[in-house]
């Protein structure tokens, strides 16, 4: 009897300790966190491991080169060729150019798909929606479907043939500048458009429409509400097309090999960096690679730094857009 | 017609509407609708360049005779970038969704890591993969691979195979596989978008179903299955759209087609090549499409 009551009283302990401590469950629970830190950590390695190779490769001396002990931390740490490099890529000048060239095609962009996204989401007219989903299929069709016209359309730029009638000749030579560009943002039809368009469009359609009629009850006019009311109220929106449609400008090249071909920008830089460095002139395969690893890293880093600054408006505009139909 | 006055506020605003959209519209025809059909027409043209302006001269379907039967280079990068476009979806796809759904859980850091994987779309630039070629230094910096677009990763599946091999699998599995390992830089570096669409989806299932799962004695694995996949299967098919879009924006046809335009000055076949692009594009999307749209389950 005393035994069945120690065996008893052991077993409720047992029963009383494994409810209230549940290691099986705990268990499962840490393995499952340790997993799943290793698979994060794994994925995010994957992603940094060529900008670390980069950044170890740009900083290091030439003799470290043939160094077979220095692997990922240079013995002779040097700017050298950063300097160097940047004189090939006349970095300065290409980045300032990129720069006033993504600046003005993404607020030209933001002004004319803000309009559209608008007049998409709150204005509605007869066939407004069959012109929607006509927004949508121009993200479908690519952009070399059309690139022979459009190369010969800004060659021999005119609007439906009014410069000839005035002039005789067969319309204005605007390549070699940023006109082409300027003008298909301000149309609303330049890089990816389509999707600035729908998301703004999102966007407007989940505001509240109470503030519309609130301010047409004050007596403000369509226009003005949009100006005064509705812009204020689409900060997140903005930020995100505005970041999306400057990074996908900075980083096109595309573009800037059919409309520009000779300006001094950077995605144009990196592309001849190859042909100035042939190892010949530099001394060198060795030599070649150092130089090609710093020009990425130089080609990355401007838009790398706006990224340390804005990832967060990045990650949450596309997670606020509502992709999700 | 009307006074001004005398306008509804519906028309007032239609008109309005018009207006909105109107710059989009005047882009829409000019550098959409007419260069499309121009260059339709011009794909059954010899185009040449004059001083001032061009001449067209009519040539039949030459132009497409010389794009399938003559040109040695076309056809085959085109079914390799399919081929590659078919090889890579289901493993971009599946690796997005894994992925969304570990970052969609609560742990310490997590905003950290959704920047870190979503650096490749920001830094993504044809550029960089292109000077990556000839990059001799990377590949002695670890035993670095490098995949067919030159980018470099330290991974390879050096124990994998043969383990796979000695399991029984058939050999083309196994290197499909191996094949998604060597890859792992490329396909980790075209998910970024469908990582965050599909974080999105997940972050907007309501968590109740969840508990009255949990309730009914549902395993993790379950709710997963019976769960999450139907609510976010919409956006298998936004992902699938946008991978494939993706995939052909950029590639070794497209660079033939400019190629061909600007250093050939063949602008007639330059556009033939495009249309036949173009064609197969759609027929791919709109195929995909609707084998997907059929099993997606719509929850209201």
């Amino acid at each position: 009897m005393k035994v069945f009551g120690v065996v008893n009283a052991t077993a409720q302990a047992a029963v009383h300790w494994y409810n209230r401590y549940n290691p099986v469950e705990k268990a499962k629970h840490w393995l499952w966190v340790i997993t799943r830190t290793v698979l994060i950590f794994g994925i995010c390695f994957i992603i940094l491991y060529p900008i670390l190779t980069k950044i170890s490769i740009a900083l290091r001396d030439k003799q470290d080169m043939f160094d077979a002990t220095v692997v990922w931390i240079p013995r002779h740490f040097t700017l050298e060729n950063l300097e160097t490099v940047i004189g090939y890529l006349k970095y300065y000048e290409s980045v300032t150019n990129t720069l006033w060239l993504s600046l003005g095609t993404s607020i030209l962009q933001l002004i004319s798909c803000a309009l559209a996204g608008y007049g998409f989401a709150r204005l509605k007219f007869w066939g407004s929606q069959y012109l929607f989903a006509i927004v949508i299929l121009t993200i479908v069709v690519p952009p070399q479907t059309i690139m022979v016209p459009t190369y010969l359309h800004y060659r021999f730029f005119d609007v439906f043939g009014i410069y000839e009638m005035f002039t005789g000749n067969r319309g204005v030579n605007l390549l070699e500048s940023f006109w082409p560009f300027f003008i298909s943002s301000a149309m609303a039809s330049g890089l990816k458009n389509g999707l600035y368009i729908f998301i703004f469009r999102q966007f407007f359609r989940s505001l509240p429409k109470e503030l519309e009629e609130a301010a047409y009850v004050d007596g403000a006019g369509v226009f003005k509400t949009f100006a005064r009311v509705m812009l204020p109220n689409s900060v997140p929106a903005i930020a995100t097309v505005m970041l999306f449609s400057f990074i996908w400008q900075w980083n096109d090249s595309y573009f800037v090999n059919l409309f520009a071909p000779n300006a001094t920008l950077l995605a144009r830089s990196l592309d001849l960096l190859p042909g100035v460095i042939r190892p010949e002139y530099v001394g060198g395969v060795s030599h070649t690679s150092l130089y090609l690893n710093t020009g990425m890293l130089l080609g990355i880093l401007p838009i790398f730094i706006l990224y340390l600054f804005a990832q967060k408006y990045f990650i949450q505009g596309v997670e606020r857009t509502g992709v999700v139909e | 017609m009307w006074k001004r006055g005398t306008l509804s506020l519906e028309r007032k605003k239609a008109m309005y509407g018009i207006l909105f959209i109107s710059p989009w519209l005047l882009g829409f025809i000019l550098l959409m609708v007419i260069p499309f059909f121009q260059s339709l027409l011009f794909s059954f043209h010899k185009l040449s360049l004059t001083s001032d302006g061009y001449t067209l001269e009519n040539v039949g379907f030459a132009n497409y005779h010389n794009v399938f039967f003559v040109d040695p280079w076309f056809i085959r990068s085109l079914t390799e970038a399919v081929s590659n476009m078919a090889l890579n979806l289901p493993l971009i796809i599946f690796f997005s969704l894994f992925t969304a759904t570990l970052l969609s859980q609560k742990f310490r850091g997590r905003m950290f890591a959704r920047a870190i994987i979503f650096l490749p779309v920001v830094l993504a630039s044809g550029v960089i993969a292109k000077l990556d070629n000839g990059n001799f230094l990377a590949q002695f910096i670890g035993s670095a691979t490098s995949d067919l677009e030159g980018n470099y990763s330290g991974l390879k599946s050096v124990e994998l195979r043969p383990l796979l091999l000695q399991a029984g699998m058939s050999i083309e599995v196994v290197n499909y596989l191996t094949g998604a390992v060597d890859r792992i830089y490329q396909i980790i570096s075209k998910s970024g978008v469908q990582i965050l669409i599909f974080l999105a989806g997940l972050q907007s299932i309501s968590p109740s179903l969840y508990e009255a799962a949990k309730i009914e004695g549902a395993t993790g694995y379950e709710a997963f299955w019976k769960i999450t996949f139907p609510m976010i299967s919409p956006l298998l098919l936004t992902n699938t759209i946008y991978t494939i879009i993706d995939s052909f924006y950029n590639n070794g046809v497209t660079q033939m087609i400019q190629d061909t335009a600007f250093t050939r000055l063949d602008f007639g076949i330059s556009a033939a090549m495009s249309w036949v692009y173009f064609v197969i594009i759609s027929a791919i999307l709109g195929v995909s499409t609707y084998l997907i749209s059929k099993r997606v389950f719509y929850y209201d």
